[in-house]
């Protein structure tokens, strides 16, 4: 009985934290940089498939003209990422 | 300590239930307080759960017989560390666990994604939430499966861990199968968290992917522990015999191998948005599947809990995911469409299309096939659907699926053209046709149906290989062109920054291995079975056997089971100039039953093999003994002490034990011994330690993950990132 009281009152401390806390919301991020941490994982995942595609074409997986095509709509995509990136504001395009 | 244990659960089933009811409010309302509470919540339920799981433990190594379960599953005389494995032994037990394991996993990816998917994840932690109150809700109000009941009056000894338990890897196998069943709810929440926000993109994969993987690795490491522990422990030589309980575990795992598959087209192309949240559906409906059919006692089967009451609250749970996932699929439909179609037939996404279509195809048959004995005792007599119908079936469908493991590599995305293709495979079908001529040269395998299909396994097993090999060389090849590196700088950087790519082809090279040792040793095992007496030889593969004597140990097993009584053999080997000596043996733990006579009940109890096992990369020498303790010269001691020392104490019955082991030894009755000549069945096993290494490979984070960020204008800066691979 009392290990569960105890038990009670611990949780409730821990849980009750954020509803309390001024402003409520202590330990999260802004909306805007949860977005950036959303994009800078699209933008992880497309920069891999631009060099998942020069790999093929390097090995011979694909023909020059398959490999262009598709270089360029990727390109096309990431520089999209990119400038939702920038549309965040914060960091700039010229970055560090 | 129970009562600590008991609080801990109590609060735990409220933590989940307020974690549900936060999570959803967060998520109605857009007050991320409350979502942020509800992933708190989660870190206690973790941390309640740790403490329930040490108070559990610490019983188990304290053997504290006031514990119902530590009475049910351990002793004072458990090896310790049978104590410490023994809880998941158990009903309760391993509910405690399978809990344990969700709030600790769940915990780590809420952690993880705690500033990303603002819309998913309140929904994705009411639905972990959901899951922990399930299996919470059943160790607080069912009382099989309550972990913390006591008994009114301490028992004065424990019943033991079950002797069949009693291998090593049996006592990791069920820890690696939760982590798999558990792993696979996180990309389920997740999925069904994308779905009720709308945010069908690939955003919820690429958070769960690892999770998938991870899960995907532990269940298949904990189906082929499973595998091993039958070869090397129940006495009958193989490594799977379609057992329900085998076939839960691997059709999660079958569903969860397409998933980890598919969810690449998704990322790549925006395509199979539908299939994969139906496939992800579906894997954690196997996996719950797999937990209620261990726990339910509506199949027969050597590793289930047998009968039991929690099968109807299972029905209900897994009734009620599957009705609601497939009313938010459909309600979900037209945002599921794909974002791109098929260029080409022959592309990756094509051949991973027909790879997940053979593999679901698989699962479909594993899944008719074990419940075929339920539906047809419903419909009409109870007919089994057999090992001879399973193999029937599933045969060619594994060989079409190592065929695939060999094309999808070569394939690029997109589309390939015939010319490309056509380079990539002239060595692959080099290595091909040359293993094939020299299996026809060396062996005449085609004289019937199963020399066939292990001459098309073996076939697509060179195939696969070759271009695994064939990848990393052309990879290599293409680095150095690229950055003038050498070659062995040129391959470890290939495979460093290509981690996913490289750890798959691993991967498909462990699962051709594995298929290599199924398809040799089902197909050209030799098998004998034979009733010998000490002086004995027989001829099994190859090998001479010779039975030179009989064995016989109180408490002396080697294997450390605990087991009061050890009879086996010493066997002589001989194979060529090469002589080396086996001992099988064959354990014996007393009998509970009271109507048991004082010292019979130590020869009529549960027994268990001890196999020996001369193991090599060729072929396996198998051998199994079974001592013939009804013959007369042993029955009629033991009647004789059960007369005499009936009312002894323990070291004179001990003596007598001795006594009647020693009258075995020195005047044996024959014994019957199994002996298995199993060609390249360690490859199963090294091949499951290559799928791990290339899994751990997969898993691994890129260097570029950690260090690339935003820098420079658009086009100038896309170029710059991407020299840096």
């Amino acid at each position: 009985m009392v290990a569960g009281l105890v038990l009670v009152v611990l949780v409730a401390f821990v849980v009750a934290r954020p509803l309390v806390a001024a402003g409520g919301e202590d330990e999260e991020p802004a909306p805007g940089d949860e977005r950036r941490v959303e994009l800078e994982a699209a933008k992880e995942a497309k920069y891999r498939e631009i060099r998942d595609a020069e790999l093929d074409f390097r090995m011979g997986k694909m023909s020059e003209t398959d490999y262009r095509t598709t270089d360029r709509e990727l390109r096309a995509q990431a520089i999209t990422i990119l400038k939702r990136i920038d549309a965040l504001g914060g960091e700039g395009p010229e970055g560090r | 300590m129970a009562a600590t244990g008991t609080a801990s659960l109590y609060v735990a089933l409220l933590t989940a239930l307020y974690a549900v009811g936060a999570a959803i409010y967060g998520g109605v309302t857009g007050k991320r307080a409350f979502v942020v509470s509800a992933r708190r919540a989660f870190y206690c339920l973790a941390a309640l759960l740790t403490l329930a799981i040490v108070v559990l433990e610490a019983a188990y190594l304290r053997t504290d017989l006031s514990f119902a379960l530590v009475a049910q599953n351990s002793s004072t005389d458990t090896p310790t560390f049978y104590k410490a494995t023994a809880m998941w032994s158990s009903q309760a037990g391993s509910l405690l666990l399978w809990a344990f394991l969700l709030g600790a996993l769940s915990s780590a990816v809420l952690f993880l994604t705690r500033r990303a998917h603002r819309e998913i994840v309140p929904w994705a932690t009411a639905v972990l939430g959901v899951v922990a109150v399930f299996f919470l809700g059943l160790m607080v109000f069912i009382g099989e499966a309550k972990p913390f009941a006591t008994l009114a009056t301490p028992a004065v000894e424990g019943a033991g861990l079950n002797p069949l338990l009693r291998h090593p890897a049996m006592m990791f196998h069920p820890p690696m199968l939760y982590l798999g069943y558990v792993g696979f709810t996180i990309p389920f929440a997740f999925a069904v968290g994308a779905l009720i926000a709308r945010s069908t993109g690939a955003d919820w994969i690429r958070s769960t992917r690892r999770f998938a993987l991870v899960a995907w690795t532990f269940l298949g490491v904990g189906v082929l522990l499973g595998a091993l522990w039958s070869y090397a422990e129940l006495g009958w030589g193989g490594y799977w015999a379609w057992d329900p309980v085998e076939n839960a575990a691997l059709m999660p795992w079958l569903t969860g191998t397409a998933f980890i598959h598919s969810i690449m087209v998704q990322e790549k192309r925006g395509m199979l948005r539908r299939w994969n949240v139906v496939l992800i559906i579906t894997t954690f409906v196997l996996a719950i599947t797999g937990t209620f059919l261990v726990r339910s006692g509506i199949l027969d089967s050597i590793h289930a809990f047998g009968e039991s009451t929690l099968g109807k609250p299972f029905l209900g749970f897994i009734g009620l995911v599957v009705v609601g996932s497939a009313a938010l699929v459909v309600s979900r439909w037209d945002d599921l469409r794909s974002e791109a179609r098929l260029d080409s037939l022959l592309s990756r996404e094509a051949f991973f299309l027909l790879n997940n279509l053979v593999l679901v195809g698989i699962a479909a048959v594993v899944f008719w096939g074990t419940f075929f004995p339920l539906i047809s005792d419903a419909i009409g007599p109870e007919r089994s659907f057999g090992p001879p119908a399973f193999n029937a079936v599933t045969t060619p469908l594994a060989i079409v699926l190592v065929l695939l493991a060999g094309i999808g590599p070569v394939l690029a995305w997109r589309r390939v053209t015939l010319s490309a293709l056509g380079r990539a495979l002239r060595f692959p079908l080099a290595v091909t046709a040359v293993t094939v001529a020299a299996l026809l040269a060396l062996a005449p395998v085609t004289d019937n149906l199963a020399g066939v299909a292990a001459l098309a396994m073996f076939a697509f097993i060179a195939f696969t290989l070759a271009v695994v090999a064939q990848e990393f060389w052309r990879g290599a090849r293409a680095r150095r062109v690229m950055a003038k590196e050498s070659w062995p700088v040129a391959l470890a950087r290939l495979v460093g920054r290509n981690r996913r790519r490289y750890g798959g082809y691993v991967v498909h090279a462990g699962i051709a291995f594995l298929f290599l040792g199924v398809a040799a040793s089902s197909a050209f095992v030799q098998q004998s079975d034979v009733r010998i007496s000490p002086g004995d030889t027989v001829e099994v593969g190859g090998y001479s056997v010779t039975y030179e004597r009989p064995t016989a140990a109180l408490a002396g097993n080697s294997g450390g089971t605990g087991a009061p009584l050890t009879l086996g053999a010493v066997l002589s080997v001989q194979k060529g100039g090469e002589t080396f000596t086996l001992r099988p043996l064959r354990n014996y733990f007393p009998s509970n039953d009271p109507s048991t006579g004082a010292i019979s009940r130590y020869f009529e109890g549960e027994a268990t093999s001890e196999v020996d096992l001369d193991w090599g990369l060729r072929q396996d020498l198998w051998t199994a003994v079974q001592p013939d303790i009804a013959a007369p010269q042993i029955q009629e001691p033991i009647a004789e002490a059960d007369r005499r020392f009936a009312e002894s104490s323990g070291e004179v019955q001990a003596v007598a034990i001795a006594a009647i082991a020693e009258r075995y030894r020195t005047d044996p009755p024959p014994a019957a011994f199994r002996m298995l000549v199993s060609p390249l069945v360690s490859w199963i096993w090294i091949g499951g330690v290559v799928v791990v290494f290339g899994a751990l490979l997969a898993l691994w984070p890129s260097p570029e993950a950690r260090r690339r960020r935003v820098t420079s204008l658009y086009a100038a800066r896309l170029g710059r990132e991407l020299s840096r691979a």
